[in-house]
């Protein structure tokens, strides 16, 4: 067992792991930070994307160690500290990008990270950059709308 | 202006706020004080016998507190099956047991053997891989017809045969389809496959067992779409625990589409073990191990005859199905090729003669039962591809020879037993013409073929039977269930309401949907209606979400419990205003006087049901709460007409969507947006199957797409944006909201559109040889059908 501090959300962190414990297990177990969620074993579906240092991780191909003194952002550090959601969380409830909810966390960790980069990305980008993310729910229709809503393009989209 | 309430309006949804925040409860979330975990050793081969379990070494690793084998189970009962389907010589399905572990043999890769629970996953993981499983590997049977040839190694020995059922639809039929089809100016005949899916819930099945040794109450959390369902199937039948000593919860579910209706092993597990060790124990999947262990769906391989005259009329149907059932029976999987299936293969159109015939087949794989659709995609796919294929053989356009044969009178009894009530396969096309702009195709066509891309269109119809069901009819077909549902509306003092609804939601939005329709009847804000749901200890009896009908079924037991609760509410406005209770009315959340000024509000109404000073206590009880059980009278039946435009590239073979539009029929509808999100996910699990999707399975019964690797879900760049519309809508007329159900139309409609589109770009660049490809359809596989 080994000792990492980070700070996660804006709070100083720590906690005992062992060297294969891994960032997903120590959010969810060790800080009881259920949002990031875990939805397959080989890193594709990117339910548990959480930011790092600023960039886009999955949190289940990520060593607890190695984020070792890192500043790290979970879908719980989104909103506001009254409860207000972000401009993005609220597009994706606005245009109805969620249904059962479970790769949320991730879809929008993903969004955040490819908007902060590219603050007006086209539809075609915003569907290449979700490669990492997968929904079995909305026909990825409505993330879509909702990340080029959040972008100021809302009538970009090509249907509707 | 759009509503922003009630009926008909795109409310918000209220659940997005804990999702959006990381708030949601799902069951891997759940961690109880002093919980073990489990890890399961499964099967390695297909089939084998197994001749016995080392544990010693692994029950004496660090952590772990018992090891359990199918020894262990062997006094409690096996997994049961819902559903008994009577073949065509009268014999019952064969019925073999499923034991909880595995006893005896292993019969697929993932057969869970034995069972360690450990003070961390971690030290259960590492001693299931210490145990040894002696097993004598034997000749696996994968393929259907390689299992029903003679002298086939058999899945289970008792059944003496792999064969489960043979079973015609409608057996009067027979004869007379086959004269009809022997007879016939033309015959389209199509070979096909309808590919073997894994449904793929994002979050992965998940259980907990819970004991409290004082109470001797058991409580399971698990991974459902119908925990009233799981808490009669494993109290009754599996562990014996009667049910008001157990509790079932399907807190926040994340996705199901039919995987998560089935009892499954894990639940009994966790459930029995708890007791055993006196301690919460908690099992989640990996997604390796739910590809190896969530059923599985579709696995159809049929031939379909159509018969026509020349001029397009249909004039028989005859199908023959080899379905697979995998290794044992799944909660439901012997309704899906039977009932769910042949009930459907009249489709939108007027066909005087079908018969359905249906081999189902063990096999060593995973089991397979419902998915999205269950059943109806099969029937649809069939159809809707053979139509394509006749018309081209005939020389008519696909659009044109299904407006020929279209049903346009209603009630249309069918001669697969089903009578639809309602619909209007015509405006329903007229409708997609419309928004699919079919009249701009050619230019469009043109442009992909100045890019090197053959351009194709696919349209079809689809029927499907929702609103599953009444109790009576699936009594006399095999069903082991009622399929009703229940509600139970409760009015609180100061005249708030929670409804509990045996319906679950796991993406559908019922806590807000529901609480649109009690806000409409009675006249007060949604936001003073609450919903609960998923939990058997505050829950009516209910049969839970499935076959799109929690709105159909579920929310036509809370309209019905909201009637009886403002039938009473009109008793104490009359009482209270001292008038006739006939002169009441309730409009806007007030009580009325007809004809007079004379009002009293709902929350007076519900206080002084509550506080009953001033009360008609000699005539009426105090209390304002109602539970209703509503059993559908018939099924209902969404309808609709899909279009697709692809881009073949002929070089690679590589297919690219470039245009998909949906005009459905879903009747009445409560939230616009909540539907149309519904119809843009069955889109994209049906261009899924048609274009990536594929369970393979090697000669030996390995699971080759076993994960994200290698089973290729759809991406957000593998869809495209999706027009859809359902403005034609036509009442149900059997149920009190006139809904239809809209869970599954996309994934049903949109598989043969795919096809159909790739077919007719292939066959205008000139390959006039490919008339089919199976899913899916992966460049390897059209590049192959290009090259002949």
């Amino acid at each position: 067992m080994a000792r990492v501090t980070m700070t996660v959300n804006g709070k100083a962190v720590a906690g005992e792991v062992e060297g294969r414990t891994l960032l997903v297990q120590f959010l969810r177990e060790g800080l009881g930070l259920t949002g990031t969620h875990v939805g397959c074993d080989t890193s594709q579906c990117g339910a548990c994307v959480v930011h790092m240092d600023g960039a886009p991780v999955k949190a289940c191909a990520v060593l607890a160690l190695d984020a070792d003194g890192a500043e790290v952002r979970t879908i719980e550090g989104m909103a506001s500290a009254d409860g207000t959601l972000s401009p993005l969380q609220q597009a994706f409830q606005d245009h109805h990008a969620l249904q059962c909810g479970f790769c949320t966390p991730g879809m929008v960790m993903s969004a955040a990270a490819l908007l902060a980069g590219n603050p007006r990305p086209s539809e075609h980008e915003v569907r290449e950059y979700l490669e990492g993310n997968l929904c079995r729910c909305t026909g990825y229709h409505n993330i879509v709308k909702a990340i080029m809503a959040a972008s100021g393009q809302g009538a970009a989209i090509a249907a509707e | 202006m759009p509503k922003d309430s009630g009926i008909g309006a795109s409310v918000k949804r209220r659940e997005d706020v804990r999702f959006l925040t990381g708030r949601g409860r799902y069951t891997d979330d759940i961690n109880l004080r002093g919980q073990a975990h489990v890890a399961f050793l499964r099967a390695n081969v297909a089939h084998g016998r197994l001749r016995g379990v080392d544990v010693a070494a692994a029950a004496a690793m660090p952590g772990v507190l018992r090891i359990f084998t199918g020894a262990d189970f062997a006094a409690v009962g096996g997994l049961p099956c819902g559903w008994q389907v009577t073949g065509r010589d009268g014999q019952v399905m064969k019925e073999p047991r499923h034991p909880v572990l595995a006893a005896g043999k292993v019969r697929h890769v993932g057969d869970p053997i034995a069972a360690v629970v450990a003070e961390t996953l971690e030290a259960a993981r590492d001693a299931a891989e210490a145990i040894v499983a002696d097993i004598e590997e034997l000749p696996a049977v994968i393929d259907m017809r390689g299992a029903l040839a003679a002298g086939a190694p058999l899945v289970h020995e008792e059944a003496g045969t792999n064969l489960c059922f043979d079973w015609g639809f409608v057996e009067d039929n027979r004869a007379a389809t086959d004269a009809a089809i022997a007879a016939a100016p033309h015959v389209t005949t199509l070979d096909l496959v309808n590919n073997r899916l894994i449904p793929n819930a994002m979050e992965p099945r998940a259980a907990v067992g819970d004991y409290n040794p004082a109470t001797g109450d058991s409580t399971l959390y698990t991974t459902s779409q119908n925990p009233h369902v799981i808490r009669l199937l494993m109290g009754a039948f599996v562990l014996g625990i009667p049910e008001h000593k157990l509790r079932v919860v399907a807190p926040d579910v994340g996705g199901g589409f039919g995987s998560k209706i089935f009892h499954y092993a894990e639940e009994a597990f966790v459930t029995f073990a708890a007791r055993a060790l006196n301690r919460p124990v908690k099992w989640t999947a990996q997604r390796s191990e739910s590809a190896l262990s969530d059923a599985h769906g579709r696995d159809h391989v049929t031939r379909i005859d159509l018969a026509l005259d020349r001029e397009g009329h249909f004039l028989a149907i005859r199908t023959r199905t080899l379905a697979n059932m995998g290794a044992y029976l799944s909660t439901f999987a012997p309704s899906v090729p039977t009932y769910l299936h042949g009930t459907l293969m009249a489709g939108n159109y007027r066909t005087p003669l079908i018969h359905v015939g249906v081999q189902a087949v063990f096999t060593n794989t995973v089991p397979v039962d419902a998915y999205r659709g269950a059943g109806r995609p099969e029937a649809t796919f069939q159809l809707e591809r053979v139509i394509d294929k006749a018309a081209r053989e005939l020389g008519i356009d696909p659009v044109e020879i299904r407006r020929r044969n279209f049903i346009d009178r209603f009630p249309y009894q069918t001669p697969v037993a089903v009578a639809y009530d309602t619909g209007n396969y015509h405006a329903t096309m007229d409708k997609l013409v419309a928004i699919a702009d079919l009249a701009g195709f050619e230019g469009r066509r043109q442009a992909s073929a100045r890019k090197g891309l053959l351009r194709g269109l696919g349209v079809n119809c689809y029927i499907e039977a929702c609103g599953i069901a009444p109790s009576h009819l699936v009594g006399q077909l095999g069903a082991r269930a009622g399929l009703y549902e229940s509600a139970t509306v409760r009015v609180n003092a100061t005249g708030g309401i929670v409804v509990m609804t045996g319906s679950h939601s796991h993406g559908q939005g019922h806590e807000t949907t529901f609480p649109q329709v009690i806000a409409d009847m009675i006249g007060i804000p949604e936001s003073q209606v609450e919903i609960v749901h998923g939990d058997t200890a505050n829950t009516p009896m209910g049969m839970g979400t499935y076959g799109s009908r929690s709105l159909a079924v579920g929310g036509s037991a809370m309209v019905r419990a909201a009637g009886k609760v403002i039938a009473k509410a009109k008793k104490i406005a009359a009482h209270l205003m001292e008038a006739a209770e006939g002169d009441i009315t309730l409009r806007d959340g007030k009580f009325t006087v007809a004809g007079t000024d004379r009002s009293v509000d709902w929350g007076a109404v519900c206080l002084a049901a509550y506080v009953p000073h001033n009360y008609p206590l000699a005539e009426l009880e105090p209390g304002l709460e109602e539970t209703a059980f509503y059993d559908p009278a018939n099924f209902t039946f969404p309808a609709g007409a899909y279009a697709c435009e692809v881009e073949v590239d002929p070089e690679t073979g590589r297919v690219v969507i470039d245009r998909f539009a949906a005009a459905d029929d879903f009747g009445n509808v409560v939230n616009p947006m909540i539907v149309d999100g519904q119809v843009h996910g069955g889109i994209g699990q049906g261009i899924g199957q048609a274009l990536c999707e594929g369970a393979v399975y090697d000669a030996n019964g390995q699971l080759v797409t076993g994960s994200y690797m290698d089973y290729a879900m759809p991406r957000a760049d593998d869809v495209p944006s999706y027009v859809v519309d359902h403005s034609c809508a036509t009442p149900c007329t059997h149920n009190p909201l006139g809904v239809k159900g809209c869970g599954e139309a996309g994934a049903i409609g949109s598989p043969p559109t795919v096809v159909n589109a790739v077919i007719d770009a292939l066959q205008r660049g000139g390959h006039r040889h490919v008339t089919h490809i199976d899913m899916p359809l992966s460049p390897a596989r059209v590049w192959a059908a290009i090259r002949g």
